[in-house]
């Protein structure tokens, strides 16, 4: 029975009782507890399901690396899945709800994968779904989608804040542990600016459970006076609750503080992400206690000994009253000692070693403990906890030598340092034999931009275990990466602690060493994605020689833990199967972050209206004014219609484009792309840029070009005006404009950069509007100010002057197809312009129109679009605008691409106008079918769609495609099937639709 | 995330403030060209685990263009440097050799 005891717990506030519910039960704890020690002092011993076979699950570790008690906490706007019990701090009205059982985690449906193992073997996905084929859509994967996946998933939105928060210092120190606080004071002392990370609520670590002496005070008092020391002094930062999450390239650290998980009622955002600069890191992560893999190691109230001593020290918890041992190294004598010495019964500790251990062995013995050496674990009994144990020799195949009933059981399969921060940006490993485990090679860290070292490690991260080491070597790496970053560090002595003396390690892959196939089949390596003993060897026997291949066939070391107590147990069982030796096999890859942060904080502000930036013309707000409807264009918002009350969009946007096919329309053009090119050179250069000629265009004329990428493909388009010898105005798509001065940028600084052309994006210094209809002329001359006759102002031209009083540019260029004048005037100048043309046109039935209207009279006219007619794979021969290709030119971007043979086949579909037999609308990106099939034994397309509207000027359906051969194929008949079922046919035909002689732009 | 110094404007530059453009010094093959050299120009790149040259433009800052010469495999930046240049100057092929003994400009000394 796991219970709170009177003594001890030096973590909880014992004068207040806090209340939460697990699955609906009521229970008590203190400020101070983790969900994890209140579940325990409530003798809550199951926690949840395991992944694969429902088997239950107890909690198993004391910190991040927890892989079972995994809980939906929370409950609508504030629920969050796979939350670890362990790390979630306790606090009043907590709501927690166990995960992947169905109905109940006392009855689980789906613990009868448990009894059927033999036949989910390791791969067991691979080999079962493969065949037939035809299963997989309707049979596996709703199977497989029903029963995959830990915790449920948000239903509700999250009701949250987060936030980013910047920094940049000397040294970032992660691990606040003994060792991180004494390299933040030696490196502190030598000058630096430091940041320390814990991502506990407690700075100080593990030595205060431990217990031992330093500069001859107990190790607990010497970091109490170590922390008010560090607190006082300037250069020093200190943040618990703040995780070290990520170490990257040139001293990018990512920090994730929890700021008020435990504190959920507190104002201000939940969680917040640092992103660090730092000159040098110091990771003092500390390490992970290694499970012991014995038949039945995965049931509750099988505890790792640290965890279990954790409990008793920290929180007052005593996990069980009658506790076997098992041990492979000293250091769960501590945890036996602790449990005796509060009251347990501790039955047996059994070390694997024949010879036991040191000085903490003969404390235990003194203390009335009884010791079995070279005794193991052959089989622990119990359904859903503890109940017995059988004992066996270690060096056996698990005969039974007795049986001994009990409550719970401590393992220690030795200590694996966290190395993951280390390994983030490429520090290396090394095997260390004795120790068995991976620790950090000093000697090939990560390496910043001068080429030396940027991260170094301290205290149990470096592969120290005892005391004594481990504050001498701490005290000097912050000594060296001050030294790293220029420091001179002042002579202060290192903290001295008194050694206590521990016997070697004896390495435990398995219990006993020689277990049976039954016993591997039920010694679990990773508890998250049930993972045995026997699986890893399976893996092994059917090939799988690398550990990155291995982990994911068998999935070990994989979800949210990241095998963090796996990983060296399941590589070491590679390599044991295999015949290798351990550093041969070696890791698997190690990637931020350590421990899972949340998407919000991924997010941080950017959310909602601060997603991006809203970039509004100076007439904006009088769009929103009349109720548009928006379209986004880029970072723009446009009106898409401007719809009347009741009005649905498609009879808006018939209402505009009849509107400006008879009367006058007016469009906001502002978001058009004005780029100025100026220089000597600057009608070379657009030679350059343009498929077309632009340096024989006349000042106070307008040509339209075609711009390409070096690749041949048709980038961007628009209307060219020269406006003096040296200075073009290029216009742009709403949507190119940044790329395109980007892409003239690039080619005049890395290509031509000796030529004499300046670029300026204007796009924002003009608002511009089209005024666009057969009245449009009539309601310019109504403002008046300019001569904007056809004489004077032909269509192609255009001309300096006022309008209305405003200094203006007006342009005569065409859109639609009907006569229209753009006019670009200075930004502050353009809601005054509009509201005057909206004004003035009243008595010629003037409307707004917005982009679909646009839309649409420009595909009536056969006007491409890019990013419909064009999509990175379209080049300019393809529709049909040859002529604006010169042949004169020698050379432009794209023209050499042009010419490779896929370019110039003339297989390559091309533009036609597509209008339905019976008039309807062609579903857009639908495909023109040939006859026969292809490979994949679908019918073979020779065309598709890349613009459909219903047209209100024609009332029928046009469209534009591409198709192969095209043009020559005109008056056939193609058949594009729907996604509705549907069938659809079309008649290629002219893609200009509407006045083909183009006579009523050209008055 | 890299810091790169833009030679323009000084600025030690994260990442985030620039935008990468691939391999640098490539020649540009235009019309006359061969198939093979013109398609090696659109398309063969570089990938060295090493010493690298890339294009960088300094996006959110300045706008410029510039040059990294930089070890991929340390990330070790041996120099930044303006775009206006055909090849590695002088200097920087030195600070590489001074790093890398023995290292030379697309195998030549």
């Amino acid at each position: 029975m796991s219970k709170r005891i009177a003594t001890q717990g030096r973590l909880i506030d014992r004068s207040r009782a806090l209340t939460f519910t697990f699955n609906g039960r009521d229970m008590r704890g203190h400020p101070g507890d983790t969900l994890a020690s209140a579940l325990l002092a409530n003798d809550q011993m199951l926690v949840g399901r395991s992944f694969k076979y429902h088997r239950p699950r107890g909690i198993v570790a004391s910190g991040a690396e927890e892989p079972n008690a995994l809980v939906n906490l929370g409950t609508g706007p504030s629920f969050e899945p796979n939350q670890r019990a362990t790390t979630t701090e306790l606090f009043d009205r907590l709501k927690a709800r166990s995960q992947n059982h169905w109905p109940s985690l006392e009855f689980d449906i789906g613990a009868i994968n448990a009894r059927l193992s033999r036949l989910l073997p390791a791969g067991f996905y691979y080999k079962t779904f493969l065949r037939p084929r035809a299963f997989w859509k309707h049979v596996y994967e709703p199977i497989i989608r029903q029963s995959a996946g830990l915790g449920q998933a948000p239903k509700d939105r999250d009701c949250d804040t987060y936030e980013y928060f910047y920094a940049t210092t000397d040294i970032v120190v992660v691990g606040g542990g003994i060792a991180g606080l004494l390299t933040a004071r030696s490196a502190a002392q030598s000058g630096a600016q430091v940041l320390v990370l814990e991502q506990t609520a407690h700075l100080g670590g593990r030595t205060p459970v431990d217990g031992g002496t330093v500069d001859g005070q107990p190790a607990s008092a010497f970091i109490d006076a170590l922390l008010e020391e560090l607190r006082a002094m300037a250069n020093v930062t200190m943040r618990s609750r703040c995780m070290g999450a990520g170490i990257y390239d040139h001293g990018f650290v990512l920090g994730y503080e929890r700021l008020t998980d435990h504190d959920p009622d507190a104002a201000g955002p939940r969680h917040r992400l640092w992103r660090i600069r730092a000159k040098q890191v110091i990771t003092a992560t500390g390490a992970i206690e290694r499970p012991l893999a014995f038949a039945g190691n995965d049931l509750p109230g099988v505890m790792l000994a640290s965890a279990m001593r954790d409990y008793l020290i920290n929180y007052g918890v005593m996990v069980g009253q009658r506790v076997i041992v098992a041990t492979n190294n000293d250091d769960a004598y501590r945890t036996a000692i602790a449990l005796k010495e509060a009251g347990a019964d501790v039955l047996r500790i059994l070390d694997a070693r024949d010879s036991g251990g040191g000085p903490l062995m003969q404390k235990a013995r003194e203390l009335g403990i009884r010791i079995d050496c070279g005794r193991a674990i052959g089989k622990v009994r119990g359904g859903k906890r503890v109940k017995k144990v059988k004992i066996c020799a270690q060096n056996s195949s698990g005969g039974a030598l007795e049986e001994v009933s009990c409550d719970a059981v401590a393992m220690s399969g030795g200590w694996s340092p966290v190395v993951h921060l280390w390994s983030h940006c490429g520090g290396k490993l090394l095997w260390d034999d004795g120790a068995a485990h991976f620790r950090p090679d000093p000697a090939r860290p990560p390496t910043g931009a001068d080429g030396n070292g940027f991260v170094s490690t301290a205290g149990a991260a470096h592969g120290d275990f005892a005391l004594g080491d481990i504050v001498a070597q701490a005290h000097e790496a912050g000594r060296k990466a001050a030294q790293a970053i220029g420091m001179k560090p002042k002579k202060h002595d290192a903290p001295i602690a008194a050694e206590t003396r521990e016997a070697r390690l004896l390495p435990v892959w398995l219990m006993p060493a020689g277990a049976n196939i039954g016993l591997r089949s039920k010694a679990w390596l990773d508890y998250q994605n049930d993972v045995k003993v026997s699986d890893v060897e399976l893996a092994a026997r059917e090939g799988y020689e690398s550990v990155e291949h291995t982990k994911r066939y068998t999935t070990l070391g994989m979800a949210t833990d990241q095998g963090k107590l796996s990983n060296i147990n399941g590589l070491a069982t590679l390599a044991n199967s295999l015949g290798t030796p351990i550093p041969s096999v070696g890791t698997t890859t190690f990637r931020p972050p350590y421990t899972p942060i949340s998407m919000g904080a991924i997010a941080g502000e950017a959310r909602d209206a601060i997603f991006q930036p809203l970039r509004c013309t100076p007439i904006h707000h009088w769009h929103e004014a009349h109720d548009a409807a928006w379209e986004p264009v880029g970072h723009w918002r446009r009106p898409y219609t401007y719809p009347r009350a009741d009005e649905a969009h498609a009879d808006a946007v018939a209402r505009e484009i009849k509107n400006v096919r008879q009367a006058v329309g007016l469009l906001d053009a502002s978001t058009l792309g004005k780029l100025i090119v100026k220089g000597p050179d600057a009608g070379k250069f657009l030679d350059m840029l343009y498929t077309n000629m632009m340096s024989t265009l006349q000042p106070g004329r307008c040509r339209y070009g075609l711009m390409c990428n070096e690749n041949g493909f048709l980038i961007d388009d628009g209307v060219v005006a020269r406006l003096d010898e040296q200075s073009f105005l290029c216009h742009t798509t709403s949507g190119g404009a940044d790329q395109i001065h980007a892409h003239m940028e690039e080619w005049l600084q890395t290509e031509w950069w000796d030529w004499q052309v300046y670029v300026a994006n204007a796009t924002e210094q003009f608002a511009q509007i089209a005024v666009v209809g057969p009245k449009a002329r009539k309601l310019l001359e109504k403002l008046g100010g300019m001569d904007l006759s056809a004489e004077t102002l032909p269509l192609m031209a255009w001309a300096e002057g006022e309008i209305a009083g405003i200094r203006a540019r007006v342009f005569r260029i065409s859109f639609s197809g009907e006569l229209s004048f753009e006019i670009a005037v200075p930004a502050s100048q353009g809601l005054a312009l509009w509201t005057a043309l909206i004004e003035a046109g009243r008595e010629f039935g003037v409307m707004p129109y917005g982009t679909e209207a646009l839309h649409v009279m420009r595909a009536e006219k056969g006007f491409i679009m890019i990013g419909d007619e064009t999509d990175g794979t379209v080049i300019p021969q393809d529709l049909g605008l040859d002529w604006a290709i010169s042949k004169k030119k020698e050379d432009y971007l794209g023209k050499r691409a042009q010419q490779r043979t896929h370019m110039a086949s003339p297989d390559r579909w091309k533009l036609v106008g597509l209008e339905t037999t019976d008039g309807t609308v062609l579903p857009e990106g639908a495909y023109a079918v040939g006859e026969g099939l292809n490979a994949n034994g679908q019918r073979v397309t020779q065309g598709r769609v890349t613009s459909t509207y219903y047209s209100p000027t024609l009332e029928r359906g046009i469209a534009m495609g591409l198709v192969l051969h095209g043009p020559e194929r005109m008056g056939e008949v193609l058949e594009f099937p729907g996604t509705d079922g549907q069938v659809y046919h079309a008649k290629i035909v002219d893609p200009v639709f509407y006045d083909k002689e183009g006579t009523k732009q050209n008055v | 995330m890299l810091i790169l110094t833009c030679p323009y404007c000084g600025i030690e530059a994260d990442e985030t403030e620039l935008a990468s453009g691939g391999e640098a010094h490539l020649t540009r093959h235009g019309p006359g060209t061969s198939e093979d050299d013109f398609s090696n120009y659109l398309f063969t790149r570089q990938n060295p685990l090493g010493v690298h040259f890339e294009r960088w433009r300094h996006a959110h800052g300045c706008g410029k263009w510039f040059h990294a010469a930089r070890d991929t495999g340390t990330l070790e930046v041996f120099a930044t440097y303006p775009a206006q240049t055909a090849e590695p100057p002088k200097t920087v092929c030195d600070a590489i050799r001074k790093r890398r003994p023995g290292w030379t400009w697309q195998g030549t000394a």
